[in-house]
C-alpha cells in the first residue's frame, strides 16, 4: 500500500495521454454517507428510476447479485448465488489476501492523475468474483450512483471469472435527477481465467456537466472469452476512456462493442485496445457512433504479436444533426502471419432507405427512427437475453430523445 | 381505380415521361413493356410518389382522389405498394421487422414467409447480400404483408432462377387475385367481378406472362405510351420485330 501511495503521489499532477485535462481541485471528494439498505425497494423512487435506466433492477428479479454505491458509500452488496462473491472493495482489501493480489495488477496506479486519485482517495467500488467452475446464470448488477453536487467519485472495481466460470455483469453508472456537475473516476480490472467467460455490459446515464474518466484493463487466459459492451447515449460533458485487454492464453477471445451518442455539448473520446499475445487468439472491436450535435472520437487499436491471430475492427458513424465524428482505427502487426482488418465509415442517413420505408407506410420520422434503431442494433453473440433487453431499452430511450 | 392524365415527369432537367395517359380499372392488371431507358421504372416510381421524379404537368388519381402531390407514405396507406428491382439494404433492420412494418398489425410472419420460401431469411438484415431472386421473394413477402390494392412490379422476374420463377409468378398471381386454382367452379366472369386488386407489371423477358394473366399490355417507348393491346400479342410482336417496329406497326 505504501509503495502504491508513493507512486500515486508522484502522478498526482500527471495529465492523461489523451482527452481534455480536468482541474481536480474544482471538485469535492469528501465522504458522503448514505445508510446501508437491506432491501432495495427502500430506495427513493426518483433514484430508483434513474438506476432502472442504467439496467439496475431494484426487485433483483433475474439478477444473481447486486452492488449499489451512492456517492462514496456502499448502500447494498450481496450475492444470491453460491459460487458468486459481491464484496465492497475496501472490505475485500481488508479481509482477503487474494483481493490484494488483484488490486492494481493491470492498471498502473501512476498512469495519470485520475488513477492516482483512485488510490489516494478511494471511495470504495466492487469486487465481483465467480469461483472456479461456477456458472452464474443471471447477471450480477452494479450501480455507481452520484447524487452529491460537484462530487469527484473515485471507485475501483475488480471483476474476476475464475477457471471455467461463467459470469455476466451489468453495471450502470448514473447521476441523481438534480445533479449537474461531477466527476467519476472508475478503475476496473478484469481477470478472465482459463476457459472462463465474462460479459461486462456498462450503461452510462450521466448529467450534462459530468466529467467521466474510466480506466480499465483486462486479461484473458487460455480459452477464455471476454465480452465488453459499453453504452453511452445520454449527454455527458466529457468522457474519455480507452479500455485495454490482453489476450495472453491460447485461443482467448475478446470482443468490444460500443454504442455512443454525442449530444450537443458532449464530448466522447472512447476507444478500445486489444493485444493479441498468444496463438489462436481472436479480437473484435465494433463501434456505432451517432452525432446529434456533439463530438465523438472513436478509437480502436489492435495489436497482433503472434502469427495466425485474427482481429477485426469496425467503426460506423452516423451524422444525424451536425457535430463531429472522428474515427481513428489502428492496426499493428508485429510479426508475419497476423490477419487483421478494419472498416470505418462516417455518413448520414441514406435518403433511399427513408423513401423505401415510407413506401411501406412509415412517416419520414418513423422511417428515420427505424433506420437509427437498426444502426444501433448490433448482434452480440453470447450475451444473455436479459442484458440484450437492457441494451435495447437504453437504445429505445435515447432514440426518443434523438428524434 | 388508377387514372393517369397527361402526365409529364422530369428527373433533374431531363424530361422522361411525355403526355402519359393510363387507366387501370378495379380488378385489372396491365403489363408495361419497353426497352431500357424508356421510362418504365420512372412511371412506377412516380405513381409510388418518389420525390426525385418531378411531375411538371398532369395528374394521378387513385380511388377517385388526386394523389399527384401526396407523399409516398400516404399513398402506401391508400393502398399502393411496389416491388423494387434494387431496394436498399438497411443495416440492423431484420427482414422480419420489415414485414411487420408492412403489415401494420400483428401477423404470423413465419407462416407468410413459408409461402415464398423465405423463412430462413427472416433474421437477416433486409436486402443485405440478397441475390436477385432473394430480393424478389423478399419484396413479394413485404407486399403480401402490406396487401395493397394497386401493386406495382418492377421486373419481378429479373435475376430469378428457373426453379423460382414459378413460385414468383404464382405468388404475384395470388396477390392480384388471379390465382385460378382457388375456386375452379367460378366462371371467368365471376372471377373478374370478384377481383378488386389492380396491377401494373414491368417485364423485360415476358416470362411472367406464363404465370400471370393480364388484361392489357402497353408499350412505353421513349417516354411515350405507344400502344395498347393484348399483352401476349404485344410480346410476340416485340419478339419478332423488336420495339421500334412494334411501336410503328401499332400506331
Amino acid at each position: 500500500m505504501l509503495e502504491l501511495n508513493k507512486k500515486a503521489e508522484q502522478a498526482k499532477e500527471k495529465k492523461a495521454a489523451i482527452g481534455p485535462d480536468i482541474d481536480l481541485t474544482s471538485f469535492t471528494s469528501e465522504q458522503v454517507s448514505h445508510g446501508y439498505l437491506e432491501d432495495l425497494t427502500q430506495l427513493p423512487d426518483e433514484d430508483r428510476s434513474r438506476m432502472i435506466q442504467s439496467g439496475v433492477d431494484a426487485s433483483e428479479s433475474g439478477r444473481s447479485g447486486t452492488y449499489i454505491q451512492m456517492d462514496t458509500s456502499v448502500v447494498h452488496a450481496h450475492a444470491k448465488q453460491e459460487g458468486l462473491q459481491v464484496i465492497p472493495i475496501k472490505q475485500a482489501l481488508r479481509e482477503f489476501e487474494w483481493a490484494r493480489e488483484y488490486y492494481w495488477k493491470l492498471v498502473a496506479v501512476d498512469a495519470d492523475k485520475y488513477t492516482a486519485q483512485a488510490q489516494l482517495n478511494l471511495h470504495d467500488g466492487y469486487v465481483i468474483r465467480a469461483l472456479p467452475g461456477s456458472k452464474v446464470i443471471y447477471p450480477v448488477q452494479a450501480c455507481l450512483y452520484i447524487d452529491k453536487e460537484n462530487l469527484s467519485q473515485h471507485v475501483h472495481n475488480l471483476i474476476i471469472a475464475e477457471e471455467g466460470a461463467v459470469l455476466h455483469v451489468i453495471t450502470g453508472c448514473a447521476t441523481g435527477p438534480n445533479l449537474k456537475r461531477g466527476l467519476h473516476v472508475g478503475i476496473s480490472e478484469f481477470f478472465v481465467k482459463k476457459n472462463a467467460t465474462l460479459s461486462f455490459t456498462m450503461i452510462h446515464n450521466w448529467a450534462e456537466e459530468m466529467m467521466v474518466r474510466p480506466r480499465s484493463v483486462g486479461v484473458v487466459e487460455e480459452g477464455g472469452l471476454f465480452l465488453n459492451n459499453y453504452i453511452c447515449m445520454r449527454p455527458v460533458k466529457s468522457l474519455q476512456m480507452y479500455p485495454t485487454t490482453h489476450l495472453v492464453g491460447k485461443g482467448a477471445v475478446s470482443r468490444f462493442y460500443s454504442l455512443l451518442v454525442g449530444s450537443p455539448g458532449s464530448e466522447l473520446d472512447v476507444g478500445g485496445r486489444i493485444f493479441l499475445k498468444a496463438e489462436d487468439t481472436r479480437a473484435e472491436i465494433i463501434a456505432r457512433a451517432i452525432s446529434n450535435g456533439g463530438r465523438i472520437i472513436s478509437r480502436g487499436d489492435l495489436i497482433g504479436e503472434v502469427p495466425g491471430v485474427k482481429a477485426h475492427l469496425e467503426c460506423r458513424g452516423l451524422m444525424l444533426k451536425g457535430g463531429l465524428i472522428h474515427a481513428i482505427p489502428e492496426l499493428r502487426g508485429t510479426v508475419d502471419g497476423v490477419e487483421m482488418s478494419h472498416e470505418a465509415a462516417v455518413g448520414k442517413i441514406a435518403q433511399d432507405e427513408i423513401l423505401y420505408l415510407m413506401s411501406r407506410g412509415l412517416s419520414e420520422l418513423e422511417a428515420t427512427s427505424t433506420i437509427v434503431r437498426g444502426f444501433l442494433s448490433v448482434d452480440i453473440p453470447g450475451l444473455p437475453p436479459q442484458l440484450k433487453a437492457e441494451i435495447d431499452r437504453a437504445v429505445e430511450m435515447s432514440e426518443k430523445e434523438l428524434m | 381505380m388508377l387514372r393517369i392524365e397527361d402526365l409529364q415527369v422530369k428527373i433533374g432537367d431531363h424530361e422522361v415521361l411525355k403526355h402519359i395517359d393510363l387507366e387501370i380499372k378495379q380488378g385489372e392488371t396491365h403489363i408495361l413493356f419497353g426497352p431500357n431507358g424508356s421510362g418504365k421504372t420512372t412511371l412506377l416510381m412516380t405513381v409510388m410518389g418518389y420525390p426525385q421524379y418531378t411531375v411538371t404537368a398532369g395528374n394521378i388519381f387513385f380511388k377517385g382522389e388526386d394523389i399527384t402531390n401526396l407523399p409516398l407514405n400516404e399513398r402506401a396507406k391508400m393502398g399502393i405498394g411496389m416491388s423494387y428491382q434494387r431496394p436498399p439494404t438497411i443495416h440492423g433492420l431484420k427482414t422480419r421487422q420489415m414485414v411487420e412494418i408492412c403489415a401494420r398489425e400483428k401477423i404470423d410472419v413465419a407462416d407468410l414467409a413459408g409461402k415464398v420460401n423465405f423463412t430462413d431469411f427472416l433474421e437477416r438484415d433486409i436486402n443485405a447480400g440478397f441475390s436477385g431472386g432473394e430480393i424478389k421473394r423478399s419484396e413479394l413477402l413485404q407486399l403480401m404483408a402490406q396487401d395493397p390494392d394497386l401493386l406495382l412490379f418492377d421486373e419481378p422476374e429479373s435475376g430469378v432462377d428457373l426453379e423460382n420463377i414459378a413460385l414468383i409468378g404464382n405468388s404475384i398471381s395470388r396477390l392480384l387475385q388471379r390465382d385460378f386454382h382457388v375456386d375452379p367452379e367460378m366462371t371467368q366472369k365471376q372471377k373478374k367481378l370478384a377481383r378488386t386488386k389492380m396491377g401494373l407489371i414491368i417485364t423485360h423477358t415476358g416470362f411472367i406472362l406464363d404465370y400471370v394473366t393480364a388484361d392489357r399490355g402497353q408499350v412505353l417507348y421513349d417516354g411515350v405510351m405507344s400502344c395498347k393491346s393484348n399483352p401476349q400479342e404485344i410480346f410476340n410482336c416485340i419478339k419478332k420485330m423488336g420495339y421500334e417496329e412494334c411501336v410503328r406497326c401499332s400506331n
